[in-house]
């Protein structure tokens, strides 16, 4: 239901009627309704599915995830040290 | 590819996974909604390296696998018809009906046409004013805005040859069918991160508290969906039962109003039979009265058909979480991909595809 | 049909029109009379000629300058060329016809002899953009070292062809020492590809418009024959070759690991491919492993040969990219499994069919 990947908009056209604009996705390029993402600007990322952007990807809760999930290591490791030894999962790189 | 290969980094799939382990005390039934997610779990096999105890059961999130057959009839009989050109997304080709799928529609000389997208169906449609362009308008409310939208440009643009066969439904009435129904075994859900992108995650609220279940707006990439099975193992594990989003770079609160706004313009909300579990209330999006000339069932006049589905699937239970694929005394013999007896095999986000396809690995490694 | 030569932008020829009063042909030209004579004459054997062709016999005469040493075997393949558009970025199906043929022959380690090429041309195809095909034929064979030595031209009526179908036919040497085939795979084996996956499927399909994407992606059409050879002679024991194109590596692998009755074991991590590729393959829910490649070779050399093999491979231009994707494992029979970037596992399994953008 739901293939979606993060685009950047390299165009905005206004005039458009819908608002179209022309999104790179990893160097392909396509044109998508911007209609409903009336806020966005040139350089934003957004989620596009089937021709049309979603979303705008929130650039700082992106990090925000990526640091909170980074710091887990920090957390496990500390309390696996005081429990005197790690619980890996199978399957996890050495 | 930004804000995708960071969320794919292996380190950090570990480290959550790291974390689960650590805080998993007992067993859990996790359900994740979305049929893209259920691919993604498979094809990356995640599900392998979860711990024990976490039990994941594949949702009726699959527009394919749910829409129903009497709908697929109606495709290929108007698909037939020699002044149409029947557009729709790839998903749908190969799934089949009573009587043969889209493809061999098109063997036999129909005009069926693959898009990305349904603006491409107008396109098509402005480009031959002399044929009539049909767009098979499947999805959920991560798709229903841009079906909508192919109608404001339709008639924005005066265009008379265009008209949707509609097949919308909606998530929230289906996770309520599955917990209230008899033998529901799922405990928590991993809500589909794109129709929240949407929809936003209010209306998942009331469900979280009238049946005391955690649901987590979960995205699509293995560190997204860790993501989302942590935050709801620790609300199991810790007797909470709220909604949270593992997934705040793309969903808000209150999802795209403007998105919603163009939905509510074209259709209305009605009960709708999802395939395999049956008619569920208020599922399902329909075109309303003034939009209803853009209505391909109307207009090619293909109403109910008689269908029959084979007795031995059990694609139904599947689609509810209370059975797996490898439960089906059908499964991998005779039902394949290649000959699918049932929605959830069609489809590749159907359970029983992906496990025939990616899950067959169980008997493989010793 | 389609005139159109699927790039945009693309020049028009500058030539003169090859045929002197038919910028479009005619049933005639297939009609075995004298405007066949004049296809040939003016269009055909300026581009493709040599003394062999130009003999003008029903068949080719392959002269055998030495007797075939013992233990020599002789290699035939055959293949049918349909394409649209039959202009994409990086080829067209003159280039394609020329090395798909090349490339089964050297698949088997064979040395190409001679090819065949039969053309069948939609009335009213575009004369200027049948001699281009013609033209790039020529590049082609001039890249592979092999001459088109027959051919044979027919015309069908407008609207029974889709522009232009080119059928050919090859035959090769095999020399005494080689055997590698499809059931030549052994466990221990290092699987290793030649360069990055997926290009032609993805430049064919974005050219074809109806998905409405602009990428810089090109097709990889190119003859192996060449890369093949250097293989061969930096003295490694190639036991199995093949050149993923319809079905992709997916296709490919499967087919070697059923014939050969062994199981494979990949990983992901090392498969190369193009970022714009997969980008490309994110946004339609395509498998980089199920796209068409036609200028990549998958082969299957003894462990201890690896290093060797990728040294051979890296130094010639077609190979810069080789790299070990995987190795032939005692694993179940028949099964083509991927290690997963996250550690886990999945079978790699053969694609359905048609590739169809997806929604979900």
């Amino acid at each position: 239901m739901c293939l979606g990947v993060p685009a950047k908009v390299l165009e905005i056209r206004r005039s458009d009627e819908p608002c179209m604009g022309t999104v790179d996705f990893g160097g392909v390029q396509r044109e998508i309704c911007l209609d409903w993402v009336p806020d966005v600007r040139e350089g934003d990322y957004v989620l596009i599915h089937v021709g049309f952007a979603i979303s705008v990807i929130d650039e700082t809760e992106a990090r925000e995830t990526l640091r909170l999930l980074a710091e887990l290591g920090e957390a496990g490791r500390a309390e696996d040290a005081a429990r005197g030894g790690p619980l890996s999962p199978p399957g996890a790189p050495a | 590819m930004k804000h995708v290969t960071e969320f794919r980094d292996p380190r950090l799939v570990h480290t959550a996974l790291s974390e689960l382990h650590r805080v998993v005390t007992r067993p859990h039934v996790i359900m994740e909604v979305c049929g893209g997610q259920t691919h993604a779990i498979v094809r990356s096999g995640l599900d392998q390296l979860l711990p024990a105890g976490i039990e994941l059961v594949h949702g009726p999130g699959c527009p394919v696998c749910v829409t129903p057959l009497a709908t697929l009839d109606q495709a290929l009989a108007i698909a037939r018809r020699p002044e149409v050109i029947f557009t729709s997304y790839g998903d749908m080709l190969r799934v089949p009906g009573s009587d043969g799928d889209l493809f061999g529609v098109r063997a036999a000389g129909g005009d069926v046409r693959v898009v990305y997208s349904p603006l491409d169906a107008v396109e098509i449609a402005r480009k031959n004013p002399d044929r009539e362009v049909v767009f098979f308008a499947i999805g959920f409310e991560t798709t229903a805005p841009a079906n909508a939208m192919s109608v404001l440009m339709a008639r924005r643009r005066g265009l008379r040859n265009y008209s949707l066969l509609v097949s919308q439904m909606c998530v929230p009435g289906a996770m309520r069918a599955i917990l209230a129904s008899p033998g529901n075994r799922v405990q928590a859900f991993l809500a589909a991160g794109h129709v929240c992108a949407v929809m936003g995650w209010r209306e998942y609220v009331p469900i979280a508290a009238e049946y005391r279940v955690p649901i987590v707006v979960t995205g699509f990439e293995p560190l997204d969906l860790v993501h989302g099975i942590l935050m709801a193992v620790r609300q199991l594990e810790t007797g909470r039962a709220e909604v949270e989003n593992a997934y705040p770079r793309a969903v808000s609160e209150r999802g795209n109003e403007g998105a919603q706004g163009v939905v509510r313009e074209v259709f209305q909300t009605g009960d709708h039979a999802w395939r395999g579990i049956g008619v569920i209330p208020d599922s399902g999006l329909y075109l309303r009265e003034e939009w209803r000339a853009y209505d391909a069932a109307t207009r090619f006049d293909v109403g109910h058909l008689q269908t029959a589905e084979p007795a031995i699937c059990i694609a139904g239970e599947i689609l509810q979480g209370r059975r797996r694929p490898t439960d089906c005394p059908a499964f991998g013999d005779p039902c394949t991909p290649d000959r699918p007896l049932g929605a959830t095999m069609v489809s590749p986000e159907g359970a029983c595809h992906a496990y025939h396809r990616y899950g067959r690995v169980r008997e493989a490694i010793p | 049909m389609s005139n159109d030569p699927g790039i945009p932008g693309a020049a028009a020829p500058a030539c003169p029109l090859p045929l002197p009063h038919h910028d479009r042909i005619v049933l005639g030209h297939g009609g075995g009379g004298r405007l066949t004579a004049e296809l040939i004459e003016r269009l055909f054997r300026p581009r493709l000629g040599n003394p062999t062709l130009d003999a003008g016999d029903d068949a080719a005469l392959l002269e055998l300058r030495e007797p075939l040493p013992a233990g020599a075997r002789l290699a035939l393949t055959t293949d049918a060329h349909i394409v649209r558009p039959l202009f994409f970025p990086g080829g067209d199906i003159g280039r394609l016809a020329i090395c798909g043929t090349v490339n089964d022959l050297a698949m088997v380690g064979a040395r190409p002899l001679g090819l065949a090429a039969a053309f069948v041309i939609e009335e009213g195809l575009d004369t200027a953009l049948l001699a281009r095909v013609a033209d790039s034929m020529r590049d082609a064979a001039a890249e592979a070292g092999v001459a088109v030595v027959a051919g044979d031209t027919k015309v069908a009526e407008r609207g029974n062809v889709d522009g232009l179908y080119i059928a050919t036919a090859a035959v090769g040497v095999v020399p005494p020492g080689r055997d590698c085939r499809a059931a030549g795979a052994r466990p221990g084996d290092a699987v290793i590809v030649s360069g990055s996956l997926g290009e032609h499927g993805l430049a064919v399909l974005a050219a074809r418009g109806d998905l409405a994407l602009r990428t810089t992606i090109v097709s990889d059409v190119a003859p192996l024959n060449g890369l093949v050879e250097a293989l061969f002679a930096a003295g490694v024991d190639v036991r199995a070759l093949r050149d993923p194109t319809r079905g992709g590596l997916a296709a490919a692998l499967n087919e070697i690991a059923a014939r050969s009755g062994v199981g494979l074991t990949l990983d992901e991590a090392a498969i190369p491919v193009r970022p714009e590729v997969a980008a490309a393959c994110e946004m339609l829910g395509f498998d980089p492993l199920h796209l068409p490649n036609e200028g990549k070779l998958v082969a299957f050399v003894p462990e201890r040969q690896a290093a060797t093999a990728l040294a051979a491979l890296r130094a010639h231009p077609l190979g810069a990219g080789a790299v070990v994707i995987g190795r032939v494992e005692d694993g179940p029979r028949a099964r083509v499994l991927l290690r997963t970037t996250i550690g886990g596992t999945r079978i790699v399994d053969v694609p359905a069919g048609e590739l169809l953008p997806r929604i979900c």
